[in-house]
């Protein structure tokens, strides 16, 4: 190319990129680095700019592991952009720090929506889910009958007893490294998303929810204690691999063999469908209180100092769409936020291969406490796990964590919430 | 050049300007010195007046609410301790203490007295974190923060072990490699690998040596013994976990030190060594009366660089251990982190900086004290 032409080609972009005349709106996502995700989100940003001639997304990825940090800090220095993506339980942290105005979307939008997609703070929405995740035992048809043990359903889930039963009858065979599979491997958020659940259908909480201002009781009260000993004892006798879970074990394991029951995410699932001919994916157990399992994923919100706020909400109404919330499923196997959406999808329709999580979302599901709080409670609960599963003493373990979450709810004056 | 052309040139400089030579010496020198002293500046001695700062207020890293002072709270909150003393249960009919069937001695639960017991509402909140007998009383140590409690001791022995074993393992390593031998550096080279590598890195690496199912460590040790050992799981157990970071430690450290003792070994003039062979003293003699007292300031450096480093312990917990398992590789510098960042509570973890530096500074102190030349 002479440099004559070049010139002309620059001289060309330029008189575009000023005919637009689109305002540029800046958003953030979590998910560099997964190209699928890359390409269906790019897609919806595609089709947003050309739909329209008044609004212009540019999109900015960060790993997911920075992604909280990198928010953080751009608030903290005024330079938030205007679409920001955000984990469906830290969203009232930073709406009630002030990173964040509420959604003003169509009415009626979110009518379908599975309740896990949908964030709320304050009575308001702030952020919407294109899909939600959902945990099940993951298992195969063989491994139960083999052994005689029920295949639970949705309306007849195990109950502890039965489940215990059946931990201790897999373990018997002597075929498996571990009967349980929980992903203790797996630390940070998953332990409270996966394992709090556990804790709630035993009766207990992260926090008393009725004031969200103490957990005295909650998290340390009969009910808690009872699920303390009975997480303690999953390891004490072996049920279980404990914190030094290999992470290589946790992804291969339940497919290697190794573990005949794998406590395992949505995301999951289609590895152990092509492991396996006759996987199973079956509800939580129930304790006590009905059986549970964590709700909400990332979502999207708009930014407190976004000037734009009027386009940040059309690219949100756009990209809630079905057919957008069917190709991130068919994409990266998340569950669709609609019941229509799912059933445009591979997996999700009646008959579906993963079709059980979307009635596991829509029937057991429990966001986390909805606190900014949330935060601080999250890590609390995961040393408590862990110290337990290492043979901490429960109640004092469990006192302590109360006390971390109670002074820091103090600290912080309520978050917000007053008696 | 000789003596009075060079006092030419000298004079010649002198000019009547602005400035004389001496304060132009003195503007260099702060001009030089500026590109350091700016980034110190800002990323230590600012960041550290903020902490010192923050540990007497509120301040939360994100929150709508204002930064309030609350004194000294943030410190009594790390630092309260108290002893707690309790008597057996005794028997209704008998008098005597009760005992449970296997014939310990049976007390009253030590949660009905330190949670929200109005009548000892000194204990309000603490924990247990020692308990010991004498006779039939059972005595507590009850902290208020027993995890920054564990991780102060763990730290305390850290650098106990490490100090003097990391030092002396990197002296014998210096005085092997500081021969002139043929190739003796690609030994030098291997020695100093570790020390360039990233802390992240050798952290994962060793994660999979003490790998407890099929780490190599394990491996190594059932085959030296036919089959007969065990595999223990380094990091998940509560009394491997703290040794195994520390021997990992010394080894990722021990070559940068062995660099610093070899340029005090060259240091030592050969001459002596060639008079001390003289006069017929062995290698053993010759390390006592000839090397040690030449590498007495090198020992006094390392002594103190190594002993603030092993302080700063952090990286190899965050990736190894996080802490655990039972608190047992805590340390202050990952609390500091912990709680300032990932709970957003800035005014506790700069609670924990502004402590850890006391500490430093005075453990410094006294090893200076201790080292100072005697005249």
């Amino acid at each position: 190319m002479t440099y004559k032409k070049l010139l002309a080609l620059i001289a060309t972009l330029f008189i575009f990129a000023t005919a637009s005349a689109q305002t540029p709106l800046s958003m953030w996502y979590h998910g560099a680095g997964n190209e699928v995700e890359k390409n269906i989100l790019n897609g919806i940003i595609t089709d947003f700019n050309a739909s329209q001639s008044d609004w212009k997304i540019e999109l900015q990825e960060f790993p997911q592991g920075a992604y909280n940090e990198a928010v953080v800090a751009a608030a903290l220095s005024g330079s938030l952009p205007d679409i920001i993506d955000t984990d469906g339980p830290v969203m009232p942290n930073w709406a009630w720090s002030g990173y964040m105005q509420p959604l003003n979307l169509a009415e009626g939008s979110l009518d379908n929506f599975l309740p896990g997609a949908i964030g709320n703070w304050e009575g308001q929405v702030y952020s919407v889910g294109l899909w939600d995740a959902a945990v099940a035992m993951v298992t195969r048809r063989s491994t139960l009958e083999d052994n005689g043990i029920r295949i639970p359903s949705l309306e007849q889930p195990w109950t502890a007893d039965e489940f215990n039963a059946a931990l201790e009858t897999l373990k018997a065979t002597g075929k498996y490294d571990y009967p349980l599979d929980l992903g203790m491997a797996w630390t940070g958020e998953w332990y409270p998303y996966a394992f709090s659940p556990f804790l709630q259908s035993f009766g207990g909480d992260l926090i008393d929810r009725s004031t969200f201002l103490s957990a005295e009781g909650a998290l340390n009260g009969p009910e808690a204690v009872a699920f303390g000993n009975w997480w303690q004892s999953l390891f004490a006798n072996d049920m279980a691999p404990g914190t030094s879970q290999d992470g290589a074990d946790r992804d291969t394991g339940f497919a290697d063999g190794k573990y005949a029951i794998s406590w395992n995410g949505n995301w999951a699932a289609l590895g152990a469908l092509s492991a396996f001919d006759d996987v199973l994916f079956l509800p939580a157990p129930d304790f006590g209180n009905g059986p549970k399992i964590g709700a909400a994923s990332w979502q999207f919100g708009v930014s407190a100092s976004s000037k734009n706020p009027e386009g940040a909400n059309a690219f949100i109404q756009f990209a809630i769409q079905d057919k957008y919330l069917a190709a991130f499923s068919n994409g990266i196997g998340l569950i669709p936020a609609t019941a229509s959406a799912a059933a445009m999808t591979d997996n999700y329709a009646d008959g579906g291969a993963m079709a059980v999580f979307f009635e596991l979302s829509k029937q057991q599901a429990l966001i986390r406490p909805p606190t900014p709080g949330y935060v601080v409670m999250a890590l609390v609960f995961e040393k408590a796990l862990a110290d337990i599963a290492n043979g901490a003493d429960v109640q004092d373990t469990l006192d302590a964590a109360v006390d971390e979450i109670n002074a820091d709810i103090e600290k912080n004056k309520g978050y917000g919430f007053s008696n | 050049m000789s003596d009075s052309r060079l006092e030419a040139r000298v004079k010649t400089s002198q000019s009547p300007h602005l400035f004389s030579h001496k304060q132009k010496e003195a503007l260099t020198g702060w001009f030089m010195a500026a590109p350091a002293l700016i980034l110190l500046l800002t990323f230590l001695i600012i960041p550290f007046i903020f902490a010192f700062y923050f540990s007497f207020t509120n301040q939360r890293l994100v929150s709508p609410n204002p930064t309030e002072f609350v004194g000294l709270s943030n410190f009594t909150r790390l630092l309260t301790v108290r002893t707690f003393t309790l008597e057996p249960l005794l028997d209704e009919t008998t008098k005597q203490a009760q005992r449970d069937e296997a014939g310990n001695l049976v007390y009253p639960s030590l949660r009905d007295y330190t949670r929200n017991n109005p009548d000892y509402p000194q204990l309000n909140g603490l924990r247990e974190w020692r308990s010991w007998q004498s006779g039939n009383k059972r005595t507590y140590l009850l902290a208020s923060d027993v995890v920054f409690m564990k991780a102060l001791v763990n730290i305390l022995l850290f650098v106990l072990i490490v100090a003097p074993v990391q030092a002396g393992l990197a002296l014998l390593l210096a005085l092997l490699i500081n021969q002139p031998l043929r190739g003796i550096n690609i030994f030098r080279t291997i020695y100093f690998m570790p020390v360039v590598i990233s802390m992240v890195v050798i952290a994962m690496l060793w994660r999979f040596i003490y790998d407890g199912n099929n780490g190599l460590l394990n491996t190594l040790l059932g085959y030296l013994s036919f089959g007969n050992f065990k595999p223990v799981d380094w990091l998940g157990n509560a009394k491997t976990a703290m040794p195994a970071v520390i021997i990992m430690s010394i080894w990722q450290a021990v070559g940068f030190h062995m660099v610093i003792w070899l340029s005090g070994l060259q240091t030592i003039p050969s001459v002596l060594y060639e008079a001390a062979s003289t006069e017929g003293a062995n290698n053993l003699q010759k390390f006592r009366f000839v090397t040690w007292p030449g590498l007495r300031n090198t020992a006094i450096f390392i002594l103190i660089i190594i002993t603030m480093q092993a302080f700063g312990l952090y990286t190899q917990i965050e990736v190894m251990t996080r802490g655990g398992p039972l608190d047992s590789t805590q340390t202050l510098v990952f609390q500091a982190v912990q709680r300032g960042f990932e709970k957003q509570d800035i005014s506790g973890g700069s609670a924990i900086s502004v402590l850890l530096f006391l500490i430093v500074l005075s453990v410094s102190l006294i090893q200076r004290y201790l080292t100072r030349e005697r005249r």
